[in-house]
């Protein structure tokens, strides 16, 4: 039977029921639509996360104390004061390391400050002023440290939003005021603009220059991390290769088994999340998928009813000439036509669904949330969907195909 | 042509089950039949007449014996092979009429012509010209569920026509039919073995198997008598004409 005496044929069988070949597409739009939107949602997070990664800069790479941590638990390597000042200026020695543009450290802490009646806690970071450019943020009034601040170990502090109007009721009320931070009283220089999400939330912190931290709040000459900026993405293998080598030169090490640092760079970053967010991702994608194959036995169910409901009409097709392989085959089309339907349904409902929920996160959740068109995901739809009516129209089909046209004819 | 017969059965048994529940159904037959023949195939219910028009007409196998159909052996044919020539060479008409309820006059009689691979306005037309031979114009494109019985019975008969056969087979064409639409529907079937189709028709009501030119009585799977009908025989039949 020609492909098109064939599609013809099964439109009408599904137009004689129509409520019911309605329903069961309904099954599989439910099942197409899941699978599209788990997938959607998942990529457009990967890519918010990704974004807020990169928005460090991808030629950035960051040197953190201690072993890289050997598990979730490993909290011990994270403790460790081996980056010092020391190391700090081996790198910026002109021509220590060939292509980094740009050195930051960062002296985290946690302290209680006061202004006034008024306290908050908030989390410090010592640094220099290159972090306003590494990590993108804007001022809302006032100025930052510069590195004269820095030379100088001036007790200046740049304020996020929520402690500044913890400390000052209002944000702009900020500037030029004084806090108490360990007994000692800092200049308020700067308030930072509020927003920004996950990684790039300033909002809690206070930034100060990192000599400043040393002196007047930790006390020791360690940093938490050391950022470093590089001309290129291209030579960063090399700028970590180098880095590696002095800091081991310096600190006395000879196996790098043994070092009591570790580099991390924005691409290992990315790709880590990557893998993490593609696996939470597939997981979700293999539930959803339970729907499908819920919506699949609802055309199976449908089929061999109608197969049921058409032995007479079976048997004359076969009377009349058709053979096993035309018979298996209308059964065939109609399932694929109902899971195609529902493919490309379930498609646009996911789109929908994807961009009212872009919508919502950016406009109400504040997330800087972009809707992605899930391109694999719907070539994922579409394969799974013609699948699945291959899959459980089949043996519906192989039934039909096997009847007997002369017990076909008879059945009443 | 006059020396192949359109078919030829030899000792042709079918037999449903194994061992001591076996049933008989048909009992080593055998007969032939000549093209342009109109056979009636008569007997009571279980006589076997159906299970032979099954057998004859390639819808069911043969346990044994041979069945030459324009000289070609087919008892070995597969699926395929006997779909083809149910395609090809056989017109059905049935006591059910097994018309698609809620397709329309036309689709119905197009059906067979959907498993061929002819043009569009090849299909049209022969559907066309065999809905006109039938006498359905005014009902093309009417639903075949909103037709009588007589008309329903025309319908497959344009259907049984359309591929153009060689063989027509009859299974109970007149059984739901009354008396008016009954004679008007074997005239037809006279009409068209007077063009010189073969026809078989099986029957078990003596009056329609009047038309018919010779008589095959089945009785307990075997034939209990084959002789032509005489035109004297079917002078005194009623319901002959329209």
């Amino acid at each position: 039977m020609p492909l098109r005496d064939l599609i013809a044929t099964a439109v009408t069988a599904l137009k004689v029921n129509l409520t019911r070949s309605r329903l069961t597409v309904l099954g599989v739009v439910i099942g197409v639509a899941a699978i599209m939107m788990v997938a959607s949602i998942g990529e457009s997070a990967q890519s918010l996360i990704i974004s807020q990664i990169q928005s460090f800069g991808t030629r950035v790479i960051s040197i953190a104390p201690g072993r890289e941590p050997s598990g979730p638990s490993d909290f011990a390597s994270i403790f460790s004061e081996s980056l010092k000042t020391g190391d700090l200026e081996a790198l910026r020695r002109p021509g220590a390391v060939p292509g980094i543009t740009n050195i930051t450290p960062i002296v985290a802490g946690s302290y209680v400050m006061e202004a006034g009646n008024e306290s908050t806690s908030a989390t410090t970071a010592g640094s220099a002023p290159f972090i306003q450019t590494m990590m993108n943020l804007e001022l809302h009034d006032g100025q930052f440290f510069t590195d004269d601040d820095v030379a100088a170990l001036s007790r200046v502090v740049v304020l996020g939003q929520d402690v500044a109007k913890d400390l000052f009721g209002e944000a702009s009320q900020a500037t030029g005021q004084t806090i108490r931070v360990k007994d000692q009283s800092f200049r308020v220089i700067g308030v930072l603009e509020g927003g920004g999400a996950g990684f790039a939330n300033f909002d809690s912190y206070a930034l100060l220059p990192w000599t400043t931290a040393h002196a007047y709040l930790s006390g020791t000459s360690h940093f938490t991390e050391i950022d470093i900026e590089v001309e290129s993405e291209e030579i960063i293998p090399r700028v970590v290769a180098d880095v590696e080598i002095l800091l081991r030169q310096r600190h006395g090490i000879t196996d790098p088994e043994k070092d009591d640092f570790y580099v991390n760079t924005i691409a290992e970053a990315t790709e880590i999340v990557s893998q993490v967010t593609g696996i939470v991702t597939a997981l979700i994608s293999a539930v959803a998928a339970i729907s499908l194959v819920v919506g699949g036995i609802g055309i199976m169910n449908i089929m061999l009813a109608s197969v049921a409901e058409r032995t007479r009409e079976i048997g004359l097709r076969k009377a009349i000439g058709a053979t096993n392989r035309d018979i298996r085959n209308q059964f065939l089309i109609e399932a694929i036509i109902l899971t195609v339907l529902g493919g490309i349904i379930g498609i646009i409902v996911a789109i929908i669904f994807g961009i009212i929920a872009a919508i919502v996160l950016t406009n109400y959740v504040g997330l800087a949330w972009d809707y992605i068109f899930p391109i694999v995901p719907t070539i994922i739809g579409v394969t799974v969907s013609i699948a699945t009516g291959l899959i459980f129209g089949l043996l519906p089909a192989r039934k039909a195909s096997h009847m007997d046209p002369v017990e076909a004819l008879r059945y009443e | 042509m006059t020396s192949t017969p359109l078919l030829a059965i030899k000792n042709l048994s079918r037999t449903y089950g194994e061992g001591d529940s076996a049933t008989h159904a048909l009992r080593g037959v055998s007969f032939t039949v000549n093209e342009g023949e109109f056979v009636a195939i008569m007997g009571p219910s279980g006589s076997g007449k159906s299970t032979l028009l099954h057998l004859l007409s390639f819808l069911d196998r043969a346990s044994a014996g041979t069945y030459h159909y324009k000289g070609q052996e087919t008892t070995d044919f597969d699926d395929d092979q006997l779909a083809d020539i149910r395609k090809n060479e056989l017109g059905f008409v049935f006591q059910q009429f097994n018309l698609l309820p809620l397709a329309s006059v036309f689709e119905n009689v197009m059906l067979p012509l959907t498993y061929t691979h002819r043009k569009a306005a090849e299909r049209r037309q022969l559907v066309t010209n065999v809905i006109g031979r039938a006498g359905l114009e005014p009902r093309t494109n009417h639903s075949a569920n909103k037709l009588s019985g007589g008309e329903k019975q025309r319908v497959a008969f344009a259907r049984a026509l359309v591929m153009e056969p060689s063989l027509i087979l009859a299974d109970e064409p007149t059984g739901n039919l009354d008396s008016v639409s009954g004679a008007q529907i074997m005239a037809f079937l006279q009409q068209l073995n007077d063009e010189g189709r073969t026809v078989l028709l099986v029957t078990h009501e003596t009056e329609t198997a009047q038309h018919a030119k010779r008589m095959i009585k089945m009785r307990d799977g075997a034939i209990e008598s084959d002789a032509p009908i005489t035109n004297q025989y079917r002078a005194s039949g009623t319901l002959l004409h329209k």
